[in-house]
């Protein structure tokens, strides 16, 4: 017991050195930290967003949509497979996650499967899913009917690909939105959690994340009106009636086919109108982007077009000349925010499916500063009331058990800098918890050693006797903590997440400092005042 | 100098005497908690039962009935205030909307409240959770506590017997059936922190049942004779010392955090504070009287350290 090798003691204090050390910058300020030499450590605790405030969104990406558009784009495919066949045919349509189509004269039907089966691709990125060489849809037939199928191959592969998507356009569009530190992860399978700290209100980032940006410009049919085609239920084959954003809403019929689609944009920019100084958005187009507006202008010099975002109409200029050169500019009487915003999706591009906000917490920053505030003075007040309870009870030794407990509390620190790790409020309580029942392993050897001295043995062999036999329901006790906070840390997400590491933390550096670093103290005592007696 | 003592230095308490009248009262508490939840059911918060909680901060003291009417009339379901820490703050709860079940209805009942309010408070908090994922997260929880319940069985029976491993899950299911009639009898919030709670008073629990069973082990070996109930009685009475030390420390803990540590996490340290005490209460009363009652084989005071070597020893 009192005997520790030279290379352990050396270990143990540089272990407590190391702690003391990495904890340190946490008292710094952003400005002391940068002045100091590189090669201490800099890293600060990372602050949960509870206690920094922030924003914290979990968002669905709604993949049922790309299916439905997939069934759609099948049906036309159809169609056309079928014309160039020649082949006659009866209610083409989407039957539930199917699309079916019956033909009319049995000698085609041969002909028609062969045609709908090459439409068949095979599934793209399905070297993953193990399903290499999967096709994308399954052709059945039950009498003159032919039903097309998603593959699961397919189905998947698609959802896959929208995440993977949808998750870099929303990464674009938060940091377009220059927030700092934002966190963008993939949970689950269709699940994307957003992480913005500093972020009060979400509202806006809500806003610019829900909407898909679909944007691109189309025709306006000029054949007759909107009003009138309303009226008389009979929109124009190839136009649809779509609505303007700004209030009152009017309608206007667009034609469906685009001119040119958002994909071709390469650049956005807010900027105000040169004539009358209104917010207004710059856009540039790539070169075939480019060429094709220029084209489609110059064919359409005095008619309108429609810029068209998410199906809505944000405006319908007229063009009074050719637009060459690929730049345009898109007003409809937007505010500051509205045309930086609208930038923003713009260079972040389109999303493949819609999102929608599952879950959202945001924590003001006033309250976060409350909860550090009340954090701290809990965690100084409970630790005064246990290091003082731990005096009071076994005297000396106490405080060679607070000397330990002070050691853990900045190890706890210490690794929660290094790991970069998150602190939360209740990550904080699992800090104070730990304080609390780190002393347990120092009382289960103290009462140990008592027992021994009471059952008359002498100073040295108690001792040695309670740290030995003190040690095996140490590590039981530990490790029953350690299978809980474990349990919490899977279970848990933000703040619970935080309290396990800080408890799984404080198991692992309250069992060394409680029974290491305690008995290398008891040790150097007993060497220096040889006790004949002790008195716990 | 004065030195505190908690626990004299030799009590000899007759615990195994008193057990039947603790057994009697465990059952009543464990079927007390099915019966009430049955009838009462839990108040759960929203991360469980989805909806919105926005906590704000008025500029003077809060006007309830005012903000009441203001919000009622804002058609966002049912809504919900209450005095928050002091009489500035109000925790505004809207329930999920019978009428609106779509997944990102929480987030337009938080646009009608910002709208309605603006910027006449301060806004503290928000938090919406939709239906979807509070659904999840109750399966989860409950698959968390079954999970580390039946973690503690399988690490007590590997580091002890099968009989000290059912003793210590009946003590810590006891725990946490009392925590939840607690819960469930006062319609205290039942929320995620509850649980992550509840995980740590498991943890807990064990870890007083670890050290009471480490020492039974002991003694066993120790006094091979000794009848059963007089070798649980002095291993209790010989821990006991520790048992009441360690519970006052992390008590000390959790209650500068119940006093200091904000409305916040406040129901989530009462939690503790009372799982706390009925775990110390379950190792003496509830782990070792399960002992008793369905015996050890006492292969460790017979010389057979371990089944690997059954003929060590003799």
């Amino acid at each position: 017991m009192l005997h520790f090798e030279r290379w352990k003691i050396v270990m143990i204090v540089l272990l407590t050195l190391a702690g003391v050390l990495y904890t340190a910058p946490n008292f710094l300020s952003k400005d002391t930290l940068a002045s100091i030499p590189t090669f201490l450590p800099h890293k600060q605790v990372n602050l949960g967003l509870d206690l920094r405030g922030g924003s914290y969104l979990l968002l669905q990406v709604e993949t049922e949509g790309i299916n439905k558009d997939r069934l759609q784009t099948q049906v036309n495919d159809i169609r056309r497979a079928l014309r160039d066949e020649k082949v006659l045919y009866t209610g083409l349509g989407v039957k539930g996650e199917a699309v079916s189509v019956r033909i009319t004269n049995p000698v085609d039907f041969a002909k028609a499967k062969k045609a709908i089966e090459g439409l068949a691709n095979s599934v793209s990125g399905s070297l993953l899913s193990g399903s290499v060489g999967a096709r994308d849809i399954a052709v059945a037939t039950s009498g003159n009917l032919i039903t097309v199928t998603n593959t699961d191959a397919a189905i998947q592969a698609r959802s896959q690909s929208a995440i993977q998507q949808s998750m870099e356009i929303v990464r674009r569009r938060v940091d377009e939105m220059g927030t700092t530190e934002p966190v963008i992860q993939q949970q689950g399978t269709d699940r994307i959690l957003v992480q913005v700290p500093g972020l009060d209100d979400p509202q806006r980032l809500i806003a610019i994340l829900g909407q898909t940006a679909k944007m691109n410009f189309r025709l306006v049919d000029t054949s007759t009106t909107a009003q009138q085609a309303l009226a008389t239920h009979t929109i124009p084959a190839g136009s649809e009636v779509l609505y303007m954003t700004e209030s009152p809403e009017t309608p206007i019929l667009i034609k469906r086919r685009v001119m040119v689609g958002g994909d071709s944009l390469t650049d956005a920019q807010p900027g105000f109108d040169s004539r009358n100084g209104e917010p207004v958005v710059n856009f540039h187009f790539d070169s075939t982007g480019g060429r094709i507006f220029g084209e489609v202008t110059r064919n359409n010099v005095g008619k309108p077009f429609a810029i068209v975002l998410d199906d809505k109409v944000i405006s319908a200029p007229v063009i009074r000349e050719a637009i060459v050169g690929g730049s345009g500019q898109i007003s409809g009487n937007f505010t500051v925010q509205q045309a930086n915003d609208l930038a923003i999706l713009l260079r972040a591009g389109a999303l493949p499916a819609p999102l929608k906000v599952l879950e959202q917490r945001t924590v003001g920053a006033s309250l976060g500063a409350d909860s550090i505030r009340s954090g701290v003075v809990a965690s100084i007040i409970g630790s005064v009331a246990v290091l003082f309870f731990m005096v009071a009870t076994y005297a000396l030794f106490g405080v060679f058990a607070n000397i330990a407990l002070i050691i853990n509390v900045f190890l706890i620190m210490g690794v929660l800098s290094l790991l970069q790790a998150t602190l939360t409020l209740p990550g904080i309580a699992g800090i104070i918890l730990t304080v609390g029942t780190a002393v347990d392993a120092n009382v289960l050897i103290y009462e140990r050693i008592r027992e021994e001295l009471k059952a008359g043995k002498t100073v040295i062999a108690s001792l040695e006797a309670g740290y030995n036999h003190a040690l095996a329901p140490i590590i039981d006790a530990n490790v029953t903590h350690f299978i809980s906070a474990a349990v919490l840390y899977e279970l848990g997400s933000g703040p619970v997440r935080g309290f396990a590491v800080t408890l799984a933390i404080g198991v692992v550096t309250s069992v060394f400092t409680a029974v290491t670093v305690n008995r290398l103290i008891v040790a150097t005592w007993v060497r220096r005042a040889r006790p004949k007696t002790i008195v716990l | 100098m004065m030195r505190l003592k908690l626990v004299p230095a030799d009590t000899k308490v007759p615990f195994v005497e008193y057990r039947h009248i603790a057994i009697g009262f465990s059952t009543l508490v464990v079927i007390a908690a099915i019966v009430v939840v049955i009838l009462k059911g839990f108040n759960f918060g929203i991360d469980f039962k989805g909806g919105t909680v926005i906590e704000v901060e008025t500029a003077e003291v809060a006007d309830l009935t005012d903000l009441r009417t203001r919000l009622n009339k804002l058609d966002i379901g049912e809504v919900q205030l209450q005095r928050f820490g002091n009489d500035r703050d109000v925790l505004i709860r809207v329930g999920t909307s019978k009428t609106d079940v779509s997944a990102d209805a929480g987030e337009r009942v938080v646009k009608k409240v910002k709208a309605e309010l603006g910027d006449s408070v301060t806004y503290r908090r928000i938090e919406s959770v939709g239906p979807q994922v509070s659904g999840e997260l109750i399966r989860a929880a409950t698959l968390a506590v079954l999970v580390s319940v039946a973690a503690m069985f399988a690490y007590i029976w590997f580091r002890f017997e099968w009989q000290f491993g059912l003793g210590a899950v009946l003590s810590i299911v006891h725990d946490v059936m009392a925590t939840i009639l607690v819960f469930s009898l006062f319609q205290l919030e039942f929320n995620l922190t509850t649980i992550a709670a509840l995980l740590t008073i498991v943890g807990y629990s064990m870890n007083d049942t670890v050290v009471v069973y480490d020492r039974m082990r002991e003694n066993l070996r120790k006094y091979k004779k000794m009848d059963l109930g007089e070798l649980i009685d002095l291993s209790l009475n010989e821990t006991l010392s520790r048992t009441i030390m360690t519970s006052v420390t992390t008590l000390l803990a959790l209650l500068s955090l119940f006093i200091f540590g904000g409305e916040v996490i406040r129901s989530f340290t009462f939690a503790m504070i009372f799982g706390i005490l009925i775990g110390t209460y379950s190792s003496i009363y509830v782990a070792a009287p399960v002992l008793m009652a369905i015996g050890i084989t006492r292969e460790w005071g017979s010389g057979r350290l371990t089944r690997a070597k059954p003929n060590a020893g003799k």
